[in-house]
């Protein structure tokens, strides 16, 4: 170290001038939005519940089945979803569907969003796009894991999100929740 | 009746001093959360509310001083009970007495009465504070020991070593300030700063002994024990001597913390930053350089010199907001080498040259 570096000085008022300006340019950049700049950002701090960060359309956030025109659902109950599963979150109990062309439906189709990784592959692996990941819904919690498994009649309730990303559907509470 | 009003000014004086020094102490947690944040391209904490009203996180101390309230008061099983019950209130009121001499204003005149902008008037303050924030050794080490945990034990001897080798050097540093003001008394030092140096530079501590001020805040927050001299505590990461406190007794040795900054921001502002002094404000008014006369009344000019000293005080405090959230902390071993090999030997330097500086003027013998 060279004697000047030894006595610290030199390196500390660099160092001090450096987090000072930082400070006033923020603060200055604060003020000017509390004076009506709305484009002046003081902080790069997204403040979370009131203001969102646009997702990004291939996110995959909570699942919805898709409808058919007549409102039942567009799943076969063909089980190809079930199988792919990683986690093994779907379960999937199957009826004959009132149309005789259509082959069958599902009398259950209960997603455990606890055990649930994310992957996509059940979207992936339906032959009928039956399942889709595109409700840009990602706040979902519970109490319990008995309120983290969604039922068929939740997730046909889903609708996608808007093209900016945000929710079109509201978030199913799970029974335990009152809020 | 004149027992009563004096008793009356006499309580007044106090009540300011601590209203000022409890309410400042308070509202540090906020400027530190604050502060960082802006320094950090953040926003800070700004979620606790009352009624829906935020006030940009300014509820927050309230919120974090209610929730040690309620917190467990836990003792440990074989702490010693006196000590470790003893100790955060050892520390806590050995910091808050020391403001006591720090003076916030030259004399108030209501009518014939001449009333001392200070909390009490002694004639050796400097050696008060120093015995005051000495004595705040005791309450870390009573806690380390105390608590019948090793880690705090070794917390707390760390914690004192590294207050003494600190304290010797602000003791030394100061001593040019004593010796270039000849006083002990951070009044008559405070009034000896409004000097002028060619007729219009203010003679504050700051210009005449500028090593003694660098050396003074060094020492002054390496015996606080704050960043980047915090290897006693290390709220982050270290085990320090108040490990096993919870709850209020937690909150004491914190606000002991904020209290002490208060308390060595007030320190600096009198010693080296002219103390309540208003640049070319004299007893009767604004006396300007360039021969402008401003006549001021005597309550003006004590308030101007309150607000004044506020103000420095608030500086201070972010200068050594700006020091704590600027640097790394130094390991135990270089701050005991800064300590007792930097910090010590330039301030005996500083003695030296200040007094080779007084001879040579001869201003005084």
């Amino acid at each position: 170290m060279k004697v000047a570096q030894r006595f610290y000085l030199r390196e500390v008022v660099s160092g001090l001038v450096l987090t000072a300006g930082h400070f006033f340019r923020n603060m200055g950049k604060h003020i000017a939005r509390s004076l009506g700049r709305k484009d002046a950002r003081g902080a790069v701090t997204i403040q979370y519940p009131e203001e969102r960060r646009p997702l990004s359309p291939r996110l995959r956030s909570l699942h919805r089945l898709v409808r058919r025109e007549d409102g039942s659902p567009r799943c076969v109950a063909c089980m190809m979803c079930e199988t792919v599963c990683p986690a093994r979150c779907i379960y999937i109990v199957a009826e004959e569907h009132p149309n005789p062309e259509i082959e069958k439906m599902p009398e259950r189709f209960d997603i455990d969003l606890g055990k649930c990784v994310f992957c996509g592959f059940c979207v992936e692996a339906c032959p009928e796009d039956a399942i889709r990941m595109d409700t840009g819904i990602l706040e979902f919690s519970s109490y319990s894991r008995r309120g983290m498994i969604y039922t068929k009649e939740m997730l046909l309730a889903l609708e996608p999100a808007g093209h900016d990303g945000v929710p079109r559907s509201p978030v199913p509470i799970p029974a335990d929740r009152t809020v | 009746m004149t027992a009563l009003a004096d008793f009356g000014i006499a309580f007044g004086r106090v009540a300011f001093v601590m209203f000022f020094v409890l309410n400042v102490a308070a509202i540090l947690g906020w400027v530190e959360r604050k502060q960082s944040a802006i320094m950090q391209d953040r926003i800070g904490a700004n979620r606790a509310s009352i009624f829906g009203l935020r006030a940009m996180g300014l509820f927050h101390p309230l919120a974090d001083t209610l929730k040690m309230l309620t917190k467990e008061d836990f003792l440990p099983a074989r702490a010693d009970r006196l000590l470790f019950v003893l100790a955060p209130f050892v520390s806590v009121l050995f910091s808050l007495v020391a403001f006591a001499s720090i003076p916030f204003g030259d004399t108030l005149r209501v009518g014939d009465r001449v009333i001392p902008l200070q909390a009490i008037t002694l004639n050796v303050g400097v050696l008060y504070i120093f015995a005051m924030l000495s004595l705040g050794v005791y309450g870390v080490m009573m806690a380390g020991w105390s608590s019948a945990n090793n880690y705090a034990l070794l917390g707390g001897q760390r914690a004192a070593a590294l207050m003494i080798s600190a304290e010797i050097a602000i003791g030394a540093s100061i001593m040019g300030v004593v010796m270039w003001y000849g006083s002990l008394n951070l009044q008559d030092i405070a009034r000896a700063q409004g000097d002028l140096v060619f007729g219009w530079i203010p003679k504050w501590g700051i210009l005449t002994q500028p090593l003694a001020f660098i050396l003074f805040v060094t020492a002054g927050i390496a015996a606080t024990k704050r960043i980047p001299f915090d290897m006693p505590e290390g709220e982050s990461e270290i085990i320090g001597y108040f490990v096993e406190y919870s709850g209020m007794k937690f909150g004491m040795f914190l606000m002991t913390d904020m209290v002490e900054t208060t308390v060595l921001a007030g320190l600096c502002t009198s010693l080296f930053l002219g103390g309540w002094q208003v640049p070319y404000l004299l007893p009767d008014g604004f006396h300007f350089p360039w021969g402008t006369v401003v006549a001021l009344g005597s309550l003006t000019v004590s308030l101007l010199q309150v607000g004044s000293f506020v103000t420095k005080v608030a500086v201070m405090i972010f200068v050594l907001m700006l020091i704590r959230w600027t640097l790394p902390r130094f390991r135990y071993d270089q701050a005991m080498r800064l300590g007792w090999l930097g910090l010590f030997p330039l301030s005996i330097l500083n003695i030296v040259l200040t007094g080779a500086v007084l001879l040579a003027w001869g201003g005084r013998t």
